[in-house]
């Protein structure tokens, strides 16, 4: 008995001792965001390392599931009356009226003390966290959706060679079904199909129209030429698409990998799964950012935002957190672990791998464009979803996708 | 209160009316205002915020009638009301159908009731977001049922549901039954046991053959035990969401939304509150025009006759 209780009195001091430690070297932070597939925690123990190592303790909020499931339960935490000390959303427009109502952290002090208007880079990616001139996030990363993948061993086993952008591939597309193979993999959801759309409206109507609709919201460009054959090229990408049975998007890039399709339009984070499955690049994949046609690419991507909090002990750790993610180091580190790019130019990324190295040089010579999540309300994200989603799992034709398109973009916000 | 709740004639020769049972009705009180404050507050909360241009925080910028001729323009919410009505009607027959038909056979004193009546019952225990994934993995092509009649033998057997537009909702319908139908059975057993000996007794001396004194004599004796049944069946017909969220995810396309995920993807997904409140005010008003005579003829005619 007495040992016992000797070892739980020693346990209690001891306890005692570490939390008397913290209070007196650094601050918990509460840190919640939705890295939670392989890769991704890897990418998020660097952050949490790099905080560590400053005294400071990073308590991990791992959400699982998507953006979808996590984003409601960091809202309503931060509405509630419960924030955590920071947390991941995508930058955007997602976290505007937390803004307005005043919840979230001015952070423009730790960005003028860091100058981040010269080491951002595209300072797109900082107007995204301004509002009224004040930043209110710190940008981690980029991510990317304009890229189609393609597999060399689909393309040996019809006797072709691997297409260098779009029009190649439509080309070859006949050949490839004739020996067997799904031309086009697309998993059968919403937002898959939109990616989709978007990249090929980037290389088919070009980035003039598609600046007018994305950026300047003009429904009259929406229901012009250029638009026309991008819907036309996007029927006809869902007819070699017809075959694909999947949902998931790593399911459907599964199919590439395994040889099973020829390729598959994707954002950059389905490298990953090549990685995983110990594919090179240039050998077993290839990757063509802007479908090959147009090399630009998107500059969506993650930031972390600080709720307003009433300790001014974690307001300070909060800003100290704020400045050390987007020190060089740590954008280094995590971004290699990640496989996204780093949002500034000033760094050296030489060991990252082929694909990353080509969004890279795309970056450096400022081929980039804001991202949906940027330009769109989630509200209108979510009604062109529907409409890809309904377009590309019927047979409704081109002309009527467009003019639906045409009304939400028409009422877009 | 300076007004005597009861007139004061009364007052002195009984206790007042209040005060009878208050003993029960203290400890009902905090159901009491459970109901007023959760349910009818937070309708009441719901119905006039769905009038308002509510973005991802609820606000008080009138719109008026705007988010329901959205709702009603909406291709989402028509596809969802539609494949409801579809899974309601198909779900509510067969579950009947095949709840009574179960009943039926066990109530024919057969061997093993009680273990049949277990591996019918047990769907039940799990829930809808497991009976989702197993159904998802049953019916994919690759591994289910597909894979398994071909590997016997029939290589042009063809049943992918789940990745068929047109006929996923029976994929879903499939499942839904699979799970509902053992509670069901259990109802209608118990309203058979209720059914007295003699009335069969009765129909065998008249010589009226089996299935037909179900269908005409004991079907109506169990008048209350089918509307229990269907007062069950529709609820979970109404709230119809994670079945769908486990099992396809209402894909492939939009091919299997329906408006329980419409009201959750508009208020958290597209941070829509307005266009959320306002699906689910129709829901509410569904179940209301559908639930309110029915009610009034059920119960409230009871009392009078």
């Amino acid at each position: 008995m007495s040992k016992i209780l000797k070892s739980a009195l020693l346990g209690t001091a001891l306890t005692a001792a570490t939390a008397t430690a913290v209070m007196a070297e650094g601050v918990e932070l509460e840190v919640t965001h939705w890295w939670t597939s392989g890769g991704e925690a890897a990418a998020v123990a660097k952050f949490a390392d790099a905080w560590n190592a400053t005294g400071n303790t990073w308590v991990d909020g791992a959400i699982a599931g998507s953006g979808g499931t996590a984003r409601p339960i960091i809202i309503s935490r931060i509405i509630g009356g419960d924030p955590m000390a920071a947390t991941q959303l995508n930058h955007g427009r997602q976290a505007e009226e937390l803004i307005e109502a005043g919840l979230l952290l001015d952070l423009t002090d730790v960005a003028e003390a860091g100058g981040w208007a010269e080491i951002v880079n595209p300072s797109s990616l900082l107007d995204a966290c301004t509002l009224d001139g004040k930043i209110y996030c710190v940008p981690v990363n980029i991510h990317s959706a304009q890229w189609i993948w393609l597999s060399h061993a689909a393309y040996e086993s019809a006797g072709l060679d691997v297409p260098t952008d779009w029009n190649e591939f439509t080309a070859s597309a006949g050949a490839l079904q004739e020996a067997g193979i799904l031309p086009l993999a697309m998993g059968q959801q919403g937002w898959q199909q939109n990616i989709a759309f978007g990249a090929i409206t980037l290389a088919v109507a070009g980035q003039e129209a598609w600046n007018g609709v994305n950026i300047d919201k003009n429904a009259d460009v929406a229901r012009g030429p250029e638009y026309t054959a991008a819907f036309e090229a996007v029927a006809a990408a869902r007819d070699l698409a017809a075959e694909s049975n999947v949902q998931d998007w790593n399911m459907a890039t599964n199919l590439v990998i395994t040889g099973q399709a020829g390729a598959q339009i994707m954002g950059d984070w389905a490298q990953g799964e090549f990685s995983v499955a110990e594919q090179v690049e240039g050998k077993d994949y290839s990757c063509l950012p802007g479908l090959g046609l147009n090399p630009v690419i998107d500059t969506g991507g993650d930031a972390f935002y600080f709720p307003v909090n009433d300790d001014p002990a974690i307001t300070a750790a909060q800003k100290e957190l704020a400045a050390l993610l987007i020190s060089p180091e740590v954008q280094v580190s995590f971004n290699l672990a990640k496989g996204s790019l780093p949002v500034r130019g000033d760094i050296d990324m030489s060991t990252a791998n082929g694909c990353m190295q080509k969004g890279l040089e795309i970056l450096a010579n400022g081929g980039v464009l804001p991202s949906g999540d940027i330009s769109f309300s989630q509200d209108t994200t979510l009604q062109i979803e529907d409409l890809q989603a309904q377009f590309w799992s019927s047979d409704m034709s081109a002309a009527d996708a467009q003019a639906a398109y045409a009304d939400i973009i028409a009422n877009a916000d | 209160m300076t007004v005597p709740s009861v007139p004061p004639t009364l007052s002195g020769k009984r206790p007042s009316k209040l005060f009878k049972n208050w003993m029960a009705k203290m400890a009902s009180l905090p159901m009491i205002l459970t109901a007023l404050v959760v349910f009818v507050g937070g309708t009441t909360w719901t119905v006039t915020y769905s009038f308002t241009g509510s973005r991802m925080l609820p606000r008080t910028n009138w719109v008026g009638l705007d988010q329901y001729e959205r709702l009603w323009s909406s291709d989402r919410w028509m596809i969802s009301i539609t494949n409801l009505g579809l899974y309601g009607i198909c779900s509510l027959i067969l579950t009947l159908f095949i709840g009574f038909t179960l009943a039926a056979c066990l109530d024919r004193k057969i061997r093993f009731e009680g273990v049949f009546r277990s591996i019918f019952l047990y769907p039940f225990a799990l829930s809808f977001v497991v009976t989702g994934l197993a159904w998802q993995w049953i019916l994919n092509p690759d591994f289910g049922m597909q894979s398994v009649v071909r590997d016997w033998g029939w290589t042009a057997f063809n049943f992918d549901p789940l990745n068929n537009p047109d006929i996923v909702m029976f994929g879903l319908l499939i499942a839904g039954i699979w799970q509902g139908s053992g509670l069901i059975m259990c109802i209608m057993l118990a309203g058979l046991r209720g059914i007295d000996e003699d009335i069969w007794k009765a129909a065998k001396v008249d010589g009226i053959g089996t299935v037909k004194t179900y269908i005409m004599v004991v079907i109506p004796m169990m008048r209350p035990v089918f509307v229990t049944a269907l007062v069950l069946i529709a609820a979970g017909i109404i709230k119809l969401y994670d079945l769908v969220v486990a099992q396809t995810g209402g894909g492939p396309g939009l091919s299997s939304e329906v408006p329980a995920k419409y009201v959750i993807e508009l208020m958290f997904r597209a941070q829509n509150l307005g266009q959320g409140f306002a699906a689910s005010t129709m829901m509410l008003c569904s179940v209301v025009i559908i639930l309110i005579p029915w009610a009034y003829l059920e119960f409230g005619g009871r009392k009078r006759g």
